[in-house]
Protein backbone atom coordinates (compact mmCIF):
# COMPACT_ATOMS: atom_id res chain seq x y z
CA UNK A 1 0.00 0.00 0.00
CA UNK A 2 1.16 3.61 -0.73
CA UNK A 3 2.06 6.17 1.64
CA UNK A 4 -0.60 8.00 0.90
CA UNK A 5 -2.86 5.47 0.70
CA UNK A 6 -1.64 4.88 3.97
CA UNK A 7 -2.54 8.24 5.13
CA UNK A 8 -6.38 8.33 3.84
CA UNK A 9 -7.06 4.85 5.73
CA UNK A 10 -5.72 5.88 8.86
CA UNK A 11 -7.78 4.84 11.99
CA UNK A 12 -9.28 7.58 13.55
CA UNK A 13 -8.05 6.26 16.65
CA UNK A 14 -4.84 7.69 15.99
CA UNK A 15 -5.71 10.99 16.47
CA UNK A 16 -7.30 10.92 19.29
CA UNK A 17 -4.52 9.58 20.75
CA UNK A 18 -1.78 12.26 19.51
CA UNK A 19 -4.90 14.96 20.86
CA UNK A 20 -4.35 13.00 24.10
CA UNK A 21 -1.11 13.30 24.46
CA UNK A 22 -0.55 16.52 23.34
CA UNK A 23 -3.13 17.63 26.08
CA UNK A 24 -1.07 15.92 28.65
CA UNK A 25 2.50 17.29 27.80
CA UNK A 26 2.14 20.86 29.28
CA UNK A 27 1.06 19.16 32.56
CA UNK A 28 4.85 17.83 32.33
CA UNK A 29 6.60 20.93 30.82
CA UNK A 30 4.82 23.72 32.05
CA UNK A 31 4.69 27.41 29.25
CA UNK A 32 3.20 29.76 29.27
CA UNK A 33 1.51 31.28 25.81
CA UNK A 34 0.64 34.88 25.46
CA UNK A 35 -3.09 36.10 25.14
CA UNK A 36 -4.29 38.74 23.31
CA UNK A 37 -7.53 40.81 23.94
CA UNK A 38 -9.69 41.58 21.19
CA UNK A 39 -12.22 44.14 20.89
CA UNK A 40 -15.37 42.47 21.74
CA UNK A 41 -13.77 41.20 25.13
CA UNK A 42 -12.22 44.49 26.12
CA UNK A 43 -15.97 45.64 25.74
CA UNK A 44 -17.17 43.83 27.96
CA UNK A 45 -14.54 43.92 30.69
CA UNK A 46 -14.49 47.92 30.35
CA UNK A 47 -18.37 48.15 30.51
CA UNK A 48 -18.29 45.97 34.00
CA UNK A 49 -15.13 48.24 34.77
CA UNK A 50 -17.23 51.25 34.42
CA UNK A 51 -19.76 50.10 36.69
CA UNK A 52 -20.15 52.20 40.30
CA UNK A 53 -20.83 51.00 43.46
CA UNK A 54 -24.29 50.20 44.18
CA UNK A 55 -25.46 49.90 40.08
CA UNK A 56 -26.94 46.70 39.13
CA UNK A 57 -26.01 43.67 36.20
CA UNK A 58 -27.99 40.86 35.23
CA UNK A 59 -25.86 37.87 35.03
CA UNK A 60 -27.78 35.43 32.85
CA UNK A 61 -25.94 31.59 33.70
CA UNK A 62 -27.99 30.05 30.72
CA UNK A 63 -25.78 27.14 30.70
CA UNK A 64 -25.55 23.13 31.61
CA UNK A 65 -23.05 21.16 33.49
CA UNK A 66 -22.29 20.29 30.08
CA UNK A 67 -20.65 23.44 29.06
CA UNK A 68 -19.10 24.21 32.17
CA UNK A 69 -15.79 23.77 30.97
CA UNK A 70 -16.33 27.04 28.24
CA UNK A 71 -18.10 28.72 30.53
CA UNK A 72 -17.26 28.93 34.06
CA UNK A 73 -14.05 30.29 33.79
CA UNK A 74 -16.23 33.47 32.37
CA UNK A 75 -19.23 33.66 34.65
CA UNK A 76 -16.25 33.26 37.75
CA UNK A 77 -14.70 36.18 36.54
CA UNK A 78 -17.08 38.40 36.01
CA UNK A 79 -18.98 37.67 38.71
CA UNK A 80 -15.78 38.39 40.70
CA UNK A 81 -15.20 41.46 38.95
CA UNK A 82 -18.56 43.00 39.98
CA UNK A 83 -18.19 42.36 43.29
CA UNK A 84 -14.95 43.60 43.84
CA UNK A 85 -16.60 46.85 42.51
CA UNK A 86 -19.59 46.40 45.11
CA UNK A 87 -21.77 46.24 42.05
CA UNK A 88 -25.03 44.11 42.86
CA UNK A 89 -26.23 41.14 40.22
CA UNK A 90 -29.55 39.76 39.55
CA UNK A 91 -28.72 36.43 38.50
CA UNK A 92 -30.81 33.94 36.48
CA UNK A 93 -30.21 29.88 35.03
CA UNK A 94 -32.38 29.71 32.60
CA UNK A 95 -31.40 26.14 31.19
CA UNK A 96 -32.61 23.30 32.33
CA UNK A 97 -29.72 21.03 34.38
CA UNK A 98 -28.01 24.68 35.39
CA UNK A 99 -29.88 25.92 38.57
CA UNK A 100 -27.88 23.83 41.05
CA UNK A 101 -24.65 24.66 39.08
CA UNK A 102 -25.23 28.38 39.09
CA UNK A 103 -25.82 28.04 43.12
CA UNK A 104 -22.77 26.44 43.54
CA UNK A 105 -20.55 28.89 42.15
CA UNK A 106 -22.70 31.86 43.64
CA UNK A 107 -22.00 30.32 47.05
CA UNK A 108 -18.30 29.78 46.46
CA UNK A 109 -17.40 33.52 45.04
CA UNK A 110 -20.33 35.16 47.43
CA UNK A 111 -18.21 33.59 49.96
CA UNK A 112 -15.18 34.87 48.89
CA UNK A 113 -16.43 38.33 48.63
CA UNK A 114 -18.66 38.57 52.03
CA UNK A 115 -21.72 39.34 49.84
CA UNK A 116 -25.25 38.57 50.87
CA UNK A 117 -28.15 37.23 49.20
CA UNK A 118 -30.89 39.74 48.85
CA UNK A 119 -28.43 42.40 49.76
CA UNK A 120 -25.77 42.06 47.12
CA UNK A 121 -27.25 39.81 44.86
CA UNK A 122 -30.30 38.28 43.98
CA UNK A 123 -30.30 34.90 42.48
CA UNK A 124 -33.86 34.21 40.43
CA UNK A 125 -33.18 30.75 39.45
CA UNK A 126 -35.33 28.64 36.93
CA UNK A 127 -38.50 28.86 35.32
CA UNK A 128 -39.40 26.90 32.25
CA UNK A 129 -39.73 28.54 28.92
CA UNK A 130 -37.10 31.01 28.63
CA UNK A 131 -38.62 32.89 25.88
CA UNK A 132 -41.70 33.68 28.14
CA UNK A 133 -39.39 34.08 31.06
CA UNK A 134 -37.65 36.87 29.47
CA UNK A 135 -40.06 38.74 27.99
CA UNK A 136 -42.35 38.83 31.13
CA UNK A 137 -39.49 40.00 33.41
CA UNK A 138 -39.41 42.93 31.33
CA UNK A 139 -43.01 43.98 32.86
CA UNK A 140 -41.31 42.59 35.78
CA UNK A 141 -39.06 40.48 37.32
CA UNK A 142 -42.18 39.45 40.16
CA UNK A 143 -43.96 38.50 36.90
CA UNK A 144 -41.88 34.99 36.60
CA UNK A 145 -40.37 34.95 40.16
CA UNK A 146 -42.01 36.04 42.70
CA UNK A 147 -39.33 34.58 45.19
CA UNK A 148 -35.73 33.65 44.29
CA UNK A 149 -34.28 30.49 44.07
CA UNK A 150 -34.27 30.02 48.03
CA UNK A 151 -38.06 30.88 48.00
CA UNK A 152 -37.73 34.02 49.82
CA UNK A 153 -40.07 36.86 48.52
CA UNK A 154 -38.53 39.36 45.73
CA UNK A 155 -40.17 42.66 47.82
CA UNK A 156 -38.83 41.48 50.92
CA UNK A 157 -35.30 42.08 50.07
CA UNK A 158 -33.93 45.05 50.30
CA UNK A 159 -32.00 45.21 47.07
CA UNK A 160 -34.73 44.45 45.29
CA UNK A 161 -37.03 47.19 46.21
CA UNK A 162 -35.97 49.39 44.19
CA UNK A 163 -35.39 47.32 40.71
CA UNK A 164 -38.59 46.17 38.97
CA UNK A 165 -37.40 45.45 35.61
CA UNK A 166 -34.52 45.84 33.35
CA UNK A 167 -34.75 49.21 33.26
CA UNK A 168 -33.40 49.68 36.82
CA UNK A 169 -30.19 47.37 35.27
CA UNK A 170 -27.36 48.76 33.32
CA UNK A 171 -26.84 45.39 31.12
CA UNK A 172 -27.24 42.04 30.94
CA UNK A 173 -24.35 39.78 30.33
CA UNK A 174 -25.62 36.20 29.33
CA UNK A 175 -23.50 33.38 29.32
CA UNK A 176 -24.98 30.65 27.71
CA UNK A 177 -24.23 27.69 25.91
CA UNK A 178 -28.13 26.96 24.78
CA UNK A 179 -30.42 29.01 22.31
CA UNK A 180 -31.12 31.71 25.42
CA UNK A 181 -29.49 34.03 23.91
CA UNK A 182 -31.86 34.12 20.73
CA UNK A 183 -34.67 34.85 23.05
CA UNK A 184 -32.72 37.55 24.99
CA UNK A 185 -31.75 39.31 21.76
CA UNK A 186 -35.21 38.56 20.49
CA UNK A 187 -37.18 39.33 23.56
CA UNK A 188 -35.37 41.73 25.77
CA UNK A 189 -32.75 43.49 23.34
CA UNK A 190 -35.49 43.65 20.27
CA UNK A 191 -38.26 44.31 22.69
CA UNK A 192 -37.16 46.66 25.72
CA UNK A 193 -33.71 47.74 24.02
CA UNK A 194 -32.00 46.22 26.96
CA UNK A 195 -28.06 46.59 26.57
CA UNK A 196 -26.89 42.54 26.04
CA UNK A 197 -23.58 40.97 25.38
CA UNK A 198 -23.38 37.45 25.62
CA UNK A 199 -20.34 34.64 26.13
CA UNK A 200 -20.97 31.40 24.00
CA UNK A 201 -19.30 28.49 23.72
CA UNK A 202 -16.76 28.18 20.69
CA UNK A 203 -19.39 25.98 19.07
CA UNK A 204 -21.51 28.65 18.82
CA UNK A 205 -19.38 31.67 18.63
CA UNK A 206 -19.79 31.71 14.64
CA UNK A 207 -23.12 32.42 14.52
CA UNK A 208 -23.64 35.55 17.21
CA UNK A 209 -20.53 37.18 14.99
CA UNK A 210 -23.29 38.93 13.05
CA UNK A 211 -24.87 40.64 16.29
CA UNK A 212 -21.92 42.00 17.55
CA UNK A 213 -21.04 43.45 13.83
CA UNK A 214 -24.98 44.95 14.08
CA UNK A 215 -24.59 46.15 17.69
CA UNK A 216 -27.29 44.48 18.74
CA UNK A 217 -24.42 42.61 20.93
CA UNK A 218 -22.16 45.32 22.66
CA UNK A 219 -19.43 42.40 23.83
CA UNK A 220 -18.90 38.71 22.46
CA UNK A 221 -16.93 36.10 24.51
CA UNK A 222 -16.22 33.07 22.47
CA UNK A 223 -15.73 29.48 24.45
CA UNK A 224 -12.50 29.23 26.60
CA UNK A 225 -10.45 32.05 24.44
CA UNK A 226 -12.81 34.82 25.90
CA UNK A 227 -12.90 33.56 28.96
CA UNK A 228 -8.91 33.40 29.07
CA UNK A 229 -8.79 37.04 27.33
CA UNK A 230 -10.81 38.32 30.16
CA UNK A 231 -8.90 36.84 32.87
CA UNK A 232 -5.99 38.51 31.30
CA UNK A 233 -7.97 41.73 31.43
CA UNK A 234 -9.57 41.06 34.68
CA UNK A 235 -6.04 40.09 36.10
CA UNK A 236 -7.33 36.96 37.71
CA UNK A 237 -5.35 34.27 35.58
CA UNK A 238 -7.46 31.00 36.35
CA UNK A 239 -8.25 27.79 34.16
CA UNK A 240 -8.90 29.66 31.18
CA UNK A 241 -5.37 31.55 30.92
CA UNK A 242 -3.39 28.11 31.90
CA UNK A 243 -6.03 26.32 29.57
CA UNK A 244 -4.52 28.09 26.69
CA UNK A 245 -1.58 26.31 26.55
CA UNK A 246 -3.23 22.92 26.13
CA UNK A 247 -5.15 24.58 23.82
CA UNK A 248 -2.02 25.65 21.55
CA UNK A 249 -0.62 22.05 21.61
CA UNK A 250 -3.95 20.44 20.37
CA UNK A 251 -4.55 22.83 17.83
CA UNK A 252 -0.93 22.40 16.44
CA UNK A 253 -1.33 18.52 16.36
CA UNK A 254 -5.09 19.34 14.58
CA UNK A 255 -3.69 21.63 12.45
CA UNK A 256 -0.91 18.63 11.26
CA UNK A 257 -3.59 16.20 10.35
CA UNK A 258 -5.18 18.37 8.59
CA UNK A 259 -2.02 19.33 6.69
CA UNK A 260 -1.91 15.43 6.44
CA UNK A 261 -4.82 14.59 5.29
CA UNK A 262 -5.15 17.14 2.72
CA UNK A 263 -1.37 15.79 1.53
CA UNK A 264 -2.83 12.41 1.30
CA UNK A 265 -6.45 13.70 -1.20
CA UNK A 266 -4.12 15.97 -3.47
CA UNK A 267 -1.94 13.09 -4.46
CA UNK A 268 -4.32 10.49 -3.93
CA UNK A 269 -6.77 12.99 -6.85
CA UNK A 270 -3.33 13.43 -8.52
CA UNK A 271 -2.57 9.52 -8.89
CA UNK A 272 -6.43 9.15 -9.71
CA UNK A 273 -6.04 11.22 -12.93
CA UNK A 274 -2.76 9.63 -13.80
CA UNK B 1 -6.52 12.12 54.30
CA UNK B 2 -9.10 13.24 52.19
CA UNK B 3 -12.96 13.09 53.48
CA UNK B 4 -14.17 9.57 52.92
CA UNK B 5 -17.09 11.07 50.81
CA UNK B 6 -15.33 13.67 48.87
CA UNK B 7 -13.00 10.78 47.72
CA UNK B 8 -15.83 8.66 46.72
CA UNK B 9 -17.79 10.84 44.75
CA UNK B 10 -14.62 12.51 42.97
CA UNK B 11 -13.81 9.23 42.29
CA UNK B 12 -16.89 8.23 40.80
CA UNK B 13 -16.65 11.10 38.82
CA UNK B 14 -13.39 10.46 37.00
CA UNK B 15 -14.88 6.34 36.63
CA UNK B 16 -17.56 7.99 34.47
CA UNK B 17 -14.99 10.37 32.91
CA UNK B 18 -13.05 7.38 31.79
CA UNK B 19 -16.18 5.42 30.61
CA UNK B 20 -17.09 8.09 28.38
CA UNK B 21 -13.46 8.56 27.13
CA UNK B 22 -13.75 4.40 26.71
CA UNK B 23 -15.91 5.22 23.91
CA UNK B 24 -12.82 6.57 21.62
CA UNK B 25 -11.33 3.27 21.52
CA UNK B 26 -15.38 1.50 20.72
CA UNK B 27 -18.53 1.36 22.07
CA UNK B 28 -18.78 -0.87 25.28
CA UNK B 29 -20.96 -1.64 28.09
CA UNK B 30 -19.07 1.02 30.22
CA UNK B 31 -19.93 3.85 27.75
CA UNK B 32 -23.38 2.74 27.67
CA UNK B 33 -23.85 2.85 31.30
CA UNK B 34 -22.24 6.44 31.50
CA UNK B 35 -24.03 7.47 28.62
CA UNK B 36 -28.05 6.17 29.98
CA UNK B 37 -26.80 7.44 33.49
CA UNK B 38 -26.65 11.21 32.49
CA UNK B 39 -30.26 11.12 29.77
CA UNK B 40 -31.60 9.49 33.52
CA UNK B 41 -30.25 11.60 35.40
CA UNK B 42 -30.87 14.43 33.50
CA UNK B 43 -34.32 13.51 32.67
CA UNK B 44 -35.04 12.95 36.60
CA UNK B 45 -33.59 15.99 37.33
CA UNK B 46 -35.48 18.04 34.67
CA UNK B 47 -38.97 16.73 35.33
CA UNK B 48 -38.67 17.78 39.51
CA UNK B 49 -37.77 21.17 38.24
CA UNK B 50 -40.70 21.21 36.24
CA UNK B 51 -42.50 20.21 38.90
CA UNK B 52 -41.48 22.23 41.57
CA UNK B 53 -40.52 25.91 39.34
CA UNK B 54 -43.71 25.37 37.07
CA UNK B 55 -46.66 23.25 38.32
CA UNK B 56 -46.50 24.20 41.74
CA UNK B 57 -45.86 28.31 41.59
CA UNK B 58 -48.01 28.40 38.24
CA UNK B 59 -50.72 26.32 39.05
CA UNK B 60 -51.44 24.60 42.22
CA UNK B 61 -50.38 27.70 44.37
CA UNK B 62 -52.24 30.38 42.50
CA UNK B 63 -55.46 28.14 42.33
CA UNK B 64 -55.74 26.49 45.51
CA UNK B 65 -53.78 28.76 47.78
CA UNK B 66 -54.51 32.44 46.34
CA UNK B 67 -57.96 31.22 45.01
CA UNK B 68 -57.12 33.00 41.84
CA UNK B 69 -59.73 30.54 39.87
CA UNK B 70 -59.40 32.07 36.20
CA UNK B 71 -56.17 30.25 36.32
CA UNK B 72 -58.12 27.25 35.71
CA UNK B 73 -58.27 28.62 31.80
CA UNK B 74 -54.74 27.86 31.13
CA UNK B 75 -54.69 24.51 33.17
CA UNK B 76 -57.34 23.23 31.20
CA UNK B 77 -55.99 24.16 27.86
CA UNK B 78 -52.72 22.32 29.20
CA UNK B 79 -54.80 19.65 30.37
CA UNK B 80 -56.28 19.40 27.10
CA UNK B 81 -52.94 18.76 25.20
CA UNK B 82 -53.18 15.14 26.64
CA UNK B 83 -56.11 14.66 25.05
CA UNK B 84 -53.73 13.80 22.01
CA UNK B 85 -52.67 9.80 23.21
CA UNK B 86 -56.55 9.47 22.48
CA UNK B 87 -57.20 8.57 18.82
CA UNK B 88 -61.25 9.09 19.81
CA UNK B 89 -60.31 13.18 21.68
CA UNK B 90 -57.41 14.41 19.73
CA UNK B 91 -59.35 16.41 17.94
CA UNK B 92 -59.63 18.53 21.09
CA UNK B 93 -55.84 18.98 21.43
CA UNK B 94 -55.97 21.59 18.11
CA UNK B 95 -57.90 23.81 20.15
CA UNK B 96 -54.86 24.92 22.74
CA UNK B 97 -52.47 24.06 20.40
CA UNK B 98 -54.03 26.75 18.12
CA UNK B 99 -54.18 29.09 21.01
CA UNK B 100 -50.50 28.11 21.91
CA UNK B 101 -49.68 28.81 18.30
CA UNK B 102 -51.25 31.81 17.80
CA UNK B 103 -49.93 33.88 20.84
CA UNK B 104 -46.36 32.70 19.92
CA UNK B 105 -46.19 33.74 16.34
CA UNK B 106 -48.15 36.60 17.48
CA UNK B 107 -45.26 37.51 19.69
CA UNK B 108 -42.78 35.87 17.77
CA UNK B 109 -42.64 37.34 14.22
CA UNK B 110 -42.27 40.97 15.13
CA UNK B 111 -39.73 41.09 17.20
CA UNK B 112 -37.72 37.94 14.96
CA UNK B 113 -38.26 40.21 12.25
CA UNK B 114 -36.82 42.96 13.73
CA UNK B 115 -33.69 40.66 15.42
CA UNK B 116 -32.89 38.80 12.55
CA UNK B 117 -33.70 40.90 9.22
CA UNK B 118 -34.47 44.03 10.23
CA UNK B 119 -31.11 45.19 12.20
CA UNK B 120 -29.02 42.51 10.05
CA UNK B 121 -29.94 44.78 6.99
CA UNK B 122 -29.73 47.99 8.43
CA UNK B 123 -25.82 46.61 10.02
CA UNK B 124 -24.74 45.19 6.32
CA UNK B 125 -26.11 48.92 4.64
CA UNK B 126 -22.87 50.50 5.73
CA UNK B 127 -20.58 53.24 4.11
CA UNK B 128 -17.99 51.82 1.87
CA UNK B 129 -14.79 53.24 1.28
CA UNK B 130 -10.91 52.59 0.29
CA UNK B 131 -10.18 55.04 2.84
CA UNK B 132 -8.77 52.88 6.38
CA UNK B 133 -9.62 49.36 7.63
CA UNK B 134 -13.49 50.23 8.72
CA UNK B 135 -13.89 51.19 5.44
CA UNK B 136 -12.77 47.90 3.35
CA UNK B 137 -14.37 46.13 6.38
CA UNK B 138 -17.42 47.40 5.24
CA UNK B 139 -16.50 46.73 1.54
CA UNK B 140 -16.24 43.26 2.63
CA UNK B 141 -19.97 43.01 5.01
CA UNK B 142 -21.10 44.42 1.44
CA UNK B 143 -19.45 41.97 -0.70
CA UNK B 144 -19.83 39.00 1.15
CA UNK B 145 -23.92 39.56 1.71
CA UNK B 146 -24.37 40.33 -1.71
CA UNK B 147 -22.11 37.35 -3.46
CA UNK B 148 -23.71 34.99 -0.66
CA UNK B 149 -27.33 36.16 -1.24
CA UNK B 150 -26.48 35.57 -5.35
CA UNK B 151 -25.03 31.85 -4.65
CA UNK B 152 -28.17 31.35 -3.14
CA UNK B 153 -30.19 32.18 -6.05
CA UNK B 154 -31.06 29.56 -8.22
CA UNK B 155 -32.97 31.02 -11.33
CA UNK B 156 -30.82 31.35 -13.04
CA UNK B 157 -27.44 29.51 -14.36
CA UNK B 158 -24.04 30.06 -12.51
CA UNK B 159 -22.45 31.04 -15.61
CA UNK B 160 -20.35 33.71 -16.90
CA UNK B 161 -20.01 36.87 -14.35
CA UNK B 162 -23.06 35.39 -12.41
CA UNK B 163 -21.37 31.88 -11.97
CA UNK B 164 -18.13 33.98 -10.93
CA UNK B 165 -19.86 36.19 -8.20
CA UNK B 166 -22.16 33.21 -6.82
CA UNK B 167 -18.23 31.05 -6.84
CA UNK B 168 -17.28 34.23 -4.67
CA UNK B 169 -20.27 33.67 -2.71
CA UNK B 170 -19.22 30.15 -1.88
CA UNK B 171 -15.85 31.36 -1.12
CA UNK B 172 -17.30 33.49 1.78
CA UNK B 173 -19.80 30.91 2.89
CA UNK B 174 -16.56 28.47 3.41
CA UNK B 175 -14.57 30.69 5.12
CA UNK B 176 -17.98 31.29 7.58
CA UNK B 177 -17.78 27.41 8.07
CA UNK B 178 -13.82 27.13 8.40
CA UNK B 179 -14.22 29.33 11.25
CA UNK B 180 -17.37 27.61 12.95
CA UNK B 181 -14.99 24.39 12.38
CA UNK B 182 -12.03 26.07 14.18
CA UNK B 183 -14.45 27.20 16.93
CA UNK B 184 -15.69 23.58 17.74
CA UNK B 185 -12.50 22.39 17.65
CA UNK B 186 -11.73 24.97 20.22
CA UNK B 187 -14.81 23.95 21.99
CA UNK B 188 -14.66 20.44 21.80
CA UNK B 189 -10.53 20.46 22.98
CA UNK B 190 -11.53 22.90 26.20
CA UNK B 191 -13.86 20.05 27.71
CA UNK B 192 -11.04 17.83 27.21
CA UNK B 193 -8.93 20.13 29.19
CA UNK B 194 -11.43 20.26 31.95
CA UNK B 195 -11.87 16.61 32.40
CA UNK B 196 -7.67 15.97 31.99
CA UNK B 197 -7.24 19.06 34.64
CA UNK B 198 -9.99 17.12 37.05
CA UNK B 199 -8.30 13.90 36.82
CA UNK B 200 -4.89 15.47 36.56
CA UNK B 201 -5.58 18.04 39.61
CA UNK B 202 -8.73 16.96 41.52
CA UNK B 203 -9.03 13.43 41.69
CA UNK B 204 -4.91 11.84 40.86
CA UNK B 205 -3.96 14.24 44.18
CA UNK B 206 -6.53 13.08 46.29
CA UNK B 207 -6.76 9.15 45.39
CA UNK B 208 -2.80 9.31 45.79
CA UNK B 209 -3.49 10.90 49.64
CA UNK B 210 -6.18 8.44 50.32
CA UNK B 211 -3.98 5.30 49.24
CA UNK B 212 -0.24 6.72 51.18
CA UNK B 213 -2.60 7.07 54.32
CA UNK B 214 -4.08 3.70 53.65
CA UNK B 215 -0.48 2.02 53.21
Amino acid sequence: MAFYEKLMGLDRRWVYLSVGIAVLIPFFIPFDVPVYTTPEVKAVYDFVESLKEGEVLFLAIDYDPNAMAELHPTARVIMRQAFSQNVKLVISALSQNGPGMAEQLISEISKEFGKKSGIDYCYLGYKPYPGITILAMGQDFRIPFPSDYYGVPLDSMPMMRRIKNYDDVKAVIDVTGTNAIDFWLVNANARYKVKLAAAVTGVMAADYYPYLQSGQLFGLLSGLKGASEYEVLANQKGFAFSGMRIQTIAHIVVILFIVIGNIGFFISRTQRKK
Amino acid sequence: MPPLGDLIWTTLAAFLTFCIFSFLYKDNPFYKFAEHLVVGVSAGYFTMLLYFEGFIPKVFVPIFKEGKLYYFIPAILGVLMWTRFSKKWAWISRYPIAIYIGIGTGVAIPLEMQTKVVQQLRASMTAISFNGSAGLNNLLVVLGVFCALVYFFFSKEHKGLFGGVAKFGIWILMIGFGTGFGLTVMGRVSLLIDRVKFLAETWWPMFKAFVGAVL
